[in-house]
């Protein structure tokens, strides 16, 4: 069953077209996976899933509804979820707080009732503290939990945003570069939680620069190349693509170098 | 008609000292990020202590000059002492900061001046001159072209000369600008100190017409913000359309509706653009990036 | 940590209930009773202020607005609706509230800069129409105000306006403390720290500034019919541009998102002027100066970089 399908979707800034005529479809259960160079579009893709940017043409779909241009937090309501290439943590909050955050939309948000501190807040507190706990071990953050955010690692906020996204319970997940900038033992932690999310239901879109990365875990992987569709498949298929062979041989010191830059 | 070209004038001559307040915001702006709330300050000096120079037996020349240094001296300590020991401040305490300069400059005015309104003579004499069945003061003439010849020079400065061009880079990329050899700081020192001259000017040149006193600088600098806002900030041409936009609304408003209001015109203008034109009318589209 | 956040919000907050009950005993006149009562309304404002400004991040330089707001409603309302001033109280709240709806709605669109100077020309507005409307107002000298006339008993007393005053703002802040460690307040720091993060964990951003907003509006108006009651008279400058900016500085020099040093910071301000009275000519060059030095070396403002060098010296 198809949980999330891109239309022809397009979105230029200032003339240049970002991504250009792009269609997809992302089946419900699998690791799909996004590759290409920098600047391919990967992350403007996900801007305009996530509702951040609204396309200048084409439909986004979700579960059958057209949600093309719906706000991000609307979009959070019907299920999705994402982390962020270039972190977005609330630094001025524990890393627990942090995936409290998360489960806001499964508080009750009476804003009397918090004012008063009445009992419910007191237990709904108690409920997503508990929650967001049980999240920050999941990643492998417990230690951490109250520890200010700002005080982390770089690989651990990358994991911390995971958990807060998760904390949704969404049933879409966008994963930006989840492995970006994480040592050789930290991207096979990565790795591990992202199987086991999709072991658990949740559906996830991935953009990653880690070959091995992906082709080791994703069911389908998407080729973007200058906003376009260079090809699409499983990682087998992909991998013996004749224009993805010469894409990627053609510019193979720029992947190595974004590989090693990021 | 006589009525509407009478409002035209002291609207256009109202509106070049806004103009030429809301350029100075947008010097500093352009180079730093920073908006100065102390902006209106510096106009209000202009005006104050070439009355207390010219009152102490100094020629008219002479102390307007005298009030143009100060007024450069207390730029250039603005930014030496305020804002480049808060680089990277966050936006809120930048605004706290500049609005804490302006309370201290006024307060200070305020001890070695007085609270008293005051007013020098106009530099061409008080006959009205005659345009077409509208009359014009011709101080109004002298803001008018000293608007129009600070407007002309700082274009030549910007687009001709190497110093200009130095602080447009500064302004566009700092690090950039330090690797090819730029002083960032140098240039920042400038700009505040151009700034700071030309809300002088505004001030010296206005005074005859409408008497300046410690006080004057906040509104000054919040109607200069506000034609800022309205041309889009950074963009000088479009903070001279928009400070002559204001002073205009302002004296329309004033002249057709009530002066008791005249003041709010300005900022249900600036409310209104940013709610429809969130850039101003001049201003550049800005994608966040994340 | 949230845990122990929360007992050391709690014990502040204990901590200045009792330097409110003692300070009294060491009262040379009643003055400082009047004193007392000044700064304890201005906390509360400022206590109020910070929930939009340290929690949400969102600047205003027109909450005087919302204080001249809360003002006039308990003068105009007794003297020309002939309206109970204690109604009087909760019809300025209700009206602070509305249009801080209204106004809010637009305006938080605005980020930065462009929203302070937004919220200015609010302010600025207000106090305008304050100023002009006459008729009602008293215009720019102001009007008398009817005391306050609780239960048969008639509020005037200076010690009793201290401790009326001073239990509003310890309600005050406790439902400020109340409202950080819930889930609203989770969701303004956190749409303070990153807007984008925030929307995608669901959080409905605009709606929480307003939130905000109109919370922070309903406390500035309660200050200001606390404070028009108190002194049995107002004039448009206690919505105007300084009074703004006056609560502003109270936020910042205690510490953004302090409940504490919201109160501490309001005392400070308060009270200097007091401290001055003999060198009043120099007040405003000193409040310009000391608003620069705390911004400049004390970025976090007062409270929080004193509050660090203390734990730092006593582990």
């Amino acid at each position: 069953m198809t949980l999330l399908a891109v239309d022809n979707i397009a979105i230029q800034f200032g003339g240049v077209k970002a991504v250009d005529d792009l269609s997809f479809a992302v089946e419900k259960g699998q690791i799909f996976s996004i590759i290409g160079p920098n600047g391919a579009g990967k992350t403007t893709l996900f801007n305009m899933i996530s509702g951040i940017y609204r396309p200048s043409r084409g439909r986004v779909t979700l579960e059958g509804t057209d949600v093309t241009g719906l706000p991000p937090h609307l979009l959070a309501r019907r299920g999705l979820s994402r982390t962020f290439q270039n972190l977005q943590i609330f630094y001025r909050m524990t890393a627990l707080e942090n995936v409290m955050v998360g489960c806001h939309l499964q508080e009750r948000r009476s804003v009397l009732a918090h004012l008063l501190a009445l009992p419910s807040v007191k237990r709904q507190n108690a409920e997503s503290r508990d929650r967001a706990h049980a999240l920050l071990t999941r990643v492998g953050l417990s230690a951490d939990a109250e520890k200010d955010a700002g005080n982390l690692s770089y690989g651990a906020l990358k994991r911390l945003e995971i958990a807060r996204a998760l904390a949704s319970d969404p049933k879409l997940l966008l994963l930006d570069e989840p492995a970006a900038g994480c040592n050789h033992v930290e991207t096979e932690e990565i790795d591990a939680l992202i199987q086991t999310i999709a072991q658990d239901g949740v559906t996830v879109a991935l953009v990653e620069h880690d070959m091995k990365l992906v082709m080791k875990i994703s069911h389908r992987i998407l080729v973007l190349d200058y906003g376009r569709k260079l090809a699409e498949g499983s990682a087998q298929e992909v991998r013996q693509n004749p224009d993805v062979i010469r894409a990627y041989l053609g510019s193979q010191a720029s992947v190595g170098a974004a590989h090693a830059g990021t | 008609m006589s009525q509407f070209l009478q409002f035209l004038f002291s609207g256009l001559t109202e509106g070049a000292v806004y103009a030429m307040v809301a350029l100075g915001f947008t010097i500093i702006y352009n180079a730093s990020d920073v908006v100065n709330f102390a902006q209106g300050e510096f106009v209000m000096l202009g005006g104050m202590v070439t009355f207390f120079a010219n009152a102490a037996g100094i020629p008219l020349p002479l102390a307007a000059l005298i009030a143009i240094l100060v007024a450069v001296v207390a730029g250039l300590a603005l930014n030496r002492f305020a804002i480049e020991p808060a680089r990277g401040a966050s936006v809120v305490n930048l605004i706290i900061i500049t609005i804490g300069a302006s309370i201290f400059i006024k307060g200070l005015a305020q001890l070695v001046f007085d609270k008293r309104f005051h007013r020098f003579p106009a530099f061409s004499g008080d006959d009205p001159i005659r345009v077409l069945d509208a009359t014009i003061l011709p101080q109004s003439l002298w803001v008018l072209f000293g608007a129009c010849a600070i407007f002309s020079g700082l274009w030549l400065f910007f687009a001709r000369t190497l110093v200009g061009k130095a602080i447009t880079a500064v302004a566009a990329n700092r690090l950039a600008a330090e690797l090819v050899g730029i002083s960032a700081k140098r240039m920042m020192a400038l700009s505040f100190a151009l700034s700071a001259a030309i809300g002088a000017i505004a001030g010296i040149l206005i005074t005859p017409i409408s008497p300046t006193s410690v006080e004057v600088g906040t509104l000054l600098a919040l109607k200069g913000f506000a034609g800022a806002m309205l041309g889009g900030m950074g963009n000088p041409l479009g903070a001279v359309a928009g400070g002559l936009i204001v002073g205009i609304v302002e004296k329309m408003s004033a002249g057709y509706v009530s002066t008791n209001y005249k003041d709010a015109v300005a900022f249900i203008i600036i409310i209104l653009t940013l709610l429809v034109l969130p850039t101003g009318l001049f201003g550049k589209a800005r994608v966040d990036r994340v | 940590m949230a845990q122990r956040l929360l007992n050391h919000r709690a014990f502040g907050l204990l901590v200045i209930a009792l330097i409110i009950a003692v300070a009294p005993l060491f009262f040379p006149s009643t003055f400082y009773y009047r004193m007392g009562t000044a700064i304890f309304i201005a906390a509360l404002a400022a206590v109020g202020l910070n929930v939009l400004m340290g929690l949400a991040g969102q600047v205003s330089l027109g909450h005087a607005g919302f204080y001249g707001i809360g003002a006039y409603a308990v003068a105009v309302g007794p003297a020309t609706f002939d309206i109970a001033p204690w109604a009087a109280i909760f019809i300025g709240i209700a009206l602070a509230a509305a249009v801080a709806y209204l106004v809010g709605r637009p305006i938080l669109k605005l980020r930065g800069h462009y929203l302070a100077v937004a919220t200015l020309g609010f302010g600025i507005l207000v106090s305008m129409v304050l100023t002009n409307e006459g008729t009602w107002t008293g215009g720019p000298d102001g009007m008398g105000v009817k005391r306050l006339v609780l239960f048969g008993y008639v509020l005037k007393d200076r010690a009793a306006w201290y401790w009326a005053s001073a239990a509003v703002l310890l309600v005050g802040a406790v439902v400020a403390v109340n409202l950080i460690e819930s889930p609203t307040g989770r969701a303004l720091r956190a749409l303070h720290d990153s807007e984008v993060a925030a929307a995608v964990n669901g959080i409905d951003v605009a709606r929480y500034k307003l939130v905000a907003f109109v919370i922070s509006a309903c406390y500035a108006s309660l200050a200001g019919s606390l404070a028009a009651l108190s002194d049995a008279f107002i004039t448009p400058a206690s919505a105007g541009f300084l009074k703004s900016i006056e609560l502003v500085t109270m936020v910042v020099l205690g510490g953004m998102g302090s409940v504490i040093g919201s109160i501490i910071g309001a005392a400070f301000l308060e009270s200097l002027p007091q401290l001055l009275a003999r060198m009043q000519e120099i007040e405003h060059v000193l409040l310009g100066l000391i608003i620069m030095l705390v911004m400049i070396f004390m970025r976090d403002g007062l409270f929080p970089t004193l509050a660090r060098r203390f734990r730092r010296a006593a582990p």
